[in-house]
């Protein structure tokens, strides 16, 4: 089957291939620190699925009955789901075995994984930058080649910032298209579950298998699920992208952006034109606006989300006489800086006399920024292409302003914002750390995002890697 | 109902009041997760991670409590909206598994509805708006008396769906409050949305109060008194708080926003620990729901379901029947009485002696008893054969009340037991004209009196009359027998 060739190294990368990694790359001062918890004694549970014994890591905020869940906070440290995330249940039942709990930003709130209350993670490409965050761990896992296939989840980019910093593939679906069922949540109407992939094939079957309705989530969508993972004939020969039309966003391409992912960028324009695609310029204005709006909106969610951590009912509970020194000791201990910070924040802009001017306006502009997408996908554009972030890896320590890390989202923030799908890949290296290309695509487009990708991937070769 | 006010110092204070009801919907399961709403289970058995608010776990709308919430606001004559928004109320609390509770803020369910509480003096009804219908989820329970070093939480509650039913401040005394209170659970209990049943917490009222001068039209500032379990304790907070706020007032002072328990064994009302009031629940939309959208097909299928409301029934009682208010009253109480008296009317063809027997000896027997009305032995049929019976005179308004009272035990065509107990009267003219004869004879001396003009001596011989028939004589037919025989 041409659609299996995209997949044959996946299939040989056996369980304990991935402990030989693992052991090789976890641990140790060096070591990547990207898996909070391993199951040693995970078996496939389908051995004639279509992941039939690949091993696969799974971000720990994702609920797992074997292993913790502690979302990278110690207010969670020790906390077993009692039931699964659904898709962890689809990747098990397609056969896949769950060898780890990835390290991550607690409660997903970072983009650098130093907000691990564990530890940060380190970049596999070089230990003494950051893997991205805030699926770090699932990230680094994949680059170190611990697995092939890895989940994560995306807020604001969660998932292809820390794709493209170590470069690797990274999807995040059209909001809808996966279960959060099981997801812990951060914000929920920004919140996704994402695919890691060594390769765009790879992630493709990941989502293929974990996309489709739930009835556990009712944001998810009734939308059927068609085959995800690209044919051989579909990316290959003269022109495999021809008639496609791929939009450039001006706004994403700033002249301050760092020169060297601009001509990465142009570089895999000039691809996708050789492929047969036009490309065109396009302009979604209010792209500036994204993160201010999205800083209002995640922290809004988040600190009614995050209320739940109260020391009742499971978790860590503080010693106290009374109820509120209770609350009050249980959460300032269990919860980290940039989660306290998050809370306050969302607080403060939900409360009254602040929600008109903050959360409510915050919802228009996000509305506007979703109709631009439309717009720009109405008028003939069946993709858009921009950097993923606007530079490469940072080292550990590097950037310790929480609003210059804010920015290192604003390229990915938008899709979250418009429930767009979107996805990184590697178009190169920039001093020798990788730059991660994006693609975005109208609500439900993954498969022609997705094909679009690996035409890019295969016509690149080597060149992704350089 | 008439506008009530006080006077105090030479000041009139007219009451406003405003109701605040919750009402548990009759489902099988919670509003957003599969759990079990069954009620006295052991503690926290009714629970999953949805509703004990596990990471991860999310709500999904049960359709059915959507279904009962729609018919209930059709029944309170609510404009049900095509689309509502589910909203978090954030606070803390232990019994609240997910810090928030789901409800509904700025886009309820159904608004503008109204509640016919009575009539007023010139006859028109007395209407208190209804302000809005929404839907939220009930919390847990808190247990303090259980430990005595600690408090426990009972979650089999959390997640209940509810509807909270929101007066506008229409309603002028503690009467009127407690008249809404009974109409809204009478409304309830027939729509079949609820049992609405105030001493087990499926109906919990809260009451809005503030006082202002008579005459003018400013609200005053407002107390809400929560803590109320009967219709009875309704009337008595008001009472308190209304002369309280009276008190207050004239005295010079002022009222603060506050909430009030009221204290049934104590009956007094006293201020709640201070943690209302000054609360900040920061309402936003549920990302977690989408929209609740209603159909046109789907409010009219709970139109369809809706029975005849007490209202309606209450003019055509009134119409059909010519009987009593006050037996009407009684008879709507229930749903299931107003409709067994309605099929006791066909069985009976008397709706009066329907009424009456249902009010007098069935319910006293149901009382005593301690059975459902449903569940009454003597079936509507055998009832409807005694009151016929009764009614043609074959057998007298005692031998009626004994002949039910053996029905109870034994069932039986009421004819039949009649006549084996000889309670059958006897009209047939010759057997009474010689029961009559006979005694006629037997007391000559009242005899002659009575025939010859002494006509107050004839209740002494139909006394005798019947005595000699074993009560078994028409006492009209011997009244009119002798009646002829007077001079």
């Amino acid at each position: 089957m041409s659609r299996d060739s995209g997949l044959s190294a996946l299939h040989a990368h056996s369980v304990d291939a991935a402990w030989a990694a693992y052991d090789r790359v976890q641990a140790g001062p060096e070591g990547l620190n990207a898996f909070l918890a391993i199951d040693r004694d995970a078996r496939t549970a389908a051995p004639d699925g279509p992941l039939a014994g690949v091993p696969v890591a799974i971000k720990d905020n994702l609920a797992t009955l074997r292993l913790p869940t502690t979302c990278g906070s110690r207010m969670l440290e020790g906390y077993v789901s009692p039931f699964e995330a659904t898709a962890v249940r689809r990747l098990r039942e397609a056969g896949a075995v769950v060898i780890g709990k990835t390290n991550m930003d607690e409660f997903a709130m970072g983009s650098s994984n130093e907000n691990s209350a564990y530890g940060p993670v380190r970049n596999p490409l070089d230990p003494t930058r950051v893997p991205g965050g805030s699926s770090g761990g699932s990230a680094a896992a994949v680059a170190a080649g611990v697995v092939r296939v890895a989940l994560g989840s995306e807020t604001g980019g969660s998932v292809r910032q820390p794709a493209a910093f170590c470069g690797i593939v990274g999807i995040k679906p059209t909001y809808g298209r996966v279960s959060r069922y099981g997801l812990v949540a951060y914000a929920s109407s920004l919140d996704n579950v994402g695919v890691f992939g060594s390769t765009v094939a790879e992630a493709a079957l990941g989502l293929e298998i974990i996309a489709g309705h739930d009835r556990f989530d009712a944001t998810s969508a009734d939308v059927p699920v068609s085959s995800l993972v690209p044919t051989r004939e579909s990316i290959s020969g003269a022109s495999p992208l021809a008639g496609l039309v791929v939009g450039v966003p001006r706004e994403y391409f700033p002249d301050s952006l760092d020169a060297d992912i601009a001509a990465r960028c142009r570089r895999a324009l000039d691809h996708l034109r050789s492929l047969g695609a036009e490309v065109r310029e396009v302009s979604l204005p209010s792209t500036d606006l994204a993160i201010p709006v999205y800083y209002i909106i995640a922290p809004a969610e988040a600190s009614s989300n995050l209320a739940r951590y109260d020391g009742v009912r499971f978790g860590q509970r503080a010693a106290a006489e009374d109820l509120g020194p209770m609350y009050e000791r249980t959460r300032s201990r269990g919860f980290g800086a940039e989660v306290k910070r998050r809370i306050l924040l969302g607080t403060y802009v939900l409360s009254a006399g602040y929600y008109d001017a903050y959360y409510k306006r915050a919802q228009a502009v996000r509305a506007v920024i979703a109709q631009e997408f439309r717009a720009v996908f109405a008028s003939g554009v069946d993709l858009l292409f921009t950097p993923t972030a606007p530079t490469p890896a940072f080292r550990l320590g590097e950037v310790s302003d929480p609003y210059a890390m804010y920015l290192s989202d604003i390229y990915t923030v938008t899709a979250n914002l418009a429930g767009i799908p979107a996805m990184s890949q590697p178009i190169g290296r920039v001093r020798g750390m990788p730059v991660g290309g994006q693609f975005l695509a109208p609500a439900f487009a993954e498969a022609r995002m997705i094909q679009a990708a690996a035409a890019l991937e295969r016509s690149l070769g080597s060149e992704a890697q350089q | 109902m008439s506008t009530p006010h006080t006077s105090a110092a030479g000041q009139d204070w007219e009451l406003v009041i405003g109701l605040e009801v919750h009402c548990q919907l009759r489902t099988r399961s919670k509003i957003f997760c599969g759990c079990a709403t069954s009620f006295g289970e052991a503690p926290n058995v009714n629970t999953c991670p949805v509703c004990l608010g596990l990471p991860g776990a999310l709500p999904v709308i049960n359709d059915h409590a959507v279904a009962l919430a729609v018919r209930a606001s059709l029944a309170l004559e609510c404009t049900v909206h095509d689309e509502s928004i589910f909203a978090r109320k954030n606070y803390f609390y232990p019994d609240l598994p997910k810090g928030y509770q789901i409800s509904q803020f700025d886009r309820p369910l159904a608004t503008s509805g109204q509640v016919v509480i009575g009539r007023q003096a010139d006859g028109s009804p007395r209407v208190i708006r209804v302000h809005r219908v929404h839907m939220e989820e009930d919390a847990g329970k808190s247990v303090h008396d259980r430990f005595p070093q600690a408090s426990a939480i009972d979650l089999n509650r959390a997640g209940t769906p509810l509807v909270e039913i929101v007066s506008e401040p229409d309603i002028r005394s503690a009467a009127e409050a407690a008249a809404y209170a009974r109409r809204l659970r009478q409304i309830l209990e027939y729509a079949d949305v609820s049992d609405a049943n105030m001493e087990e917490g499926s109906l919990r009222v809260d009451v809005n109060i503030s006082i202002r001068p008579v005459g003018t039209s400013a609200l005053g500032t407002k107390t809400e008194i929560k803590n109320l379990n009967s219709f009875s304790a309704i009337e008595r907070a008001v009472e308190i708080e209304f002369a309280r706020q009276v008190a207050v007032l004239t005295s010079g002072g002022h009222i603060e926003q506050q909430t009030m328990l009221y204290d049934d064994k104590r009956n007094v009302v006293r201020p709640a620990r201070s943690k209302e009031g000054s609360h900040d629940y920061r309402y936003f939309p549920d990302p977690d729901l989408p929209p609740l959208r209603v159909t046109e097909a789907e409010r009219q299928a709970q139109r369809d379901a809706l029975p005849e409301l007490p209202e309606a029934r209450r003019t055509r009682f009134a119409r059909d029947y010519g009987l009593p208010e006050v037996d009407i009253e009684q008879l709507l109480a229930s749903r299931l009485l107003a409709d067994r008296f309605e099929i006791l009317v066909k069985e009976s063809g008397d709706a009066r002696r329907a009424a009456n027997w249902l009010l007098g000896p069935v319910l006293a027997s149901v009382n005593a008893s301690g059975r459902a009305l449903d569940a009454h032995p003597v079936s509507l049929a055998r009832l409807g054969a005694l009151i016929r019976l009764e009614a043609a005179g074959d057998v007298s308004n005692t031998a009626a009340r004994q002949l039910f009272t053996l029905l109870e035990q034994e069932d039986i065509e009421p004819r039949v037991l009649a006549e084996r107990e000889g309670v059958l009267q006897v009209r047939d003219d010759s057997a009474l004209v010689a029961w009559i004869d006979e005694v006629l004879a037997e007391n000559p001396t009242e005899a002659a009196r009575f025939v010859g003009g002494e006509r107050k001596l004839q209740g002494v011989l139909v006394g005798l009359v019947m005595k000699k028939s074993k009560g078994a004589a028409d006492p009209k037919k011997v009244n009119q027998l002798l009646a002829a025989r007077a001079g």
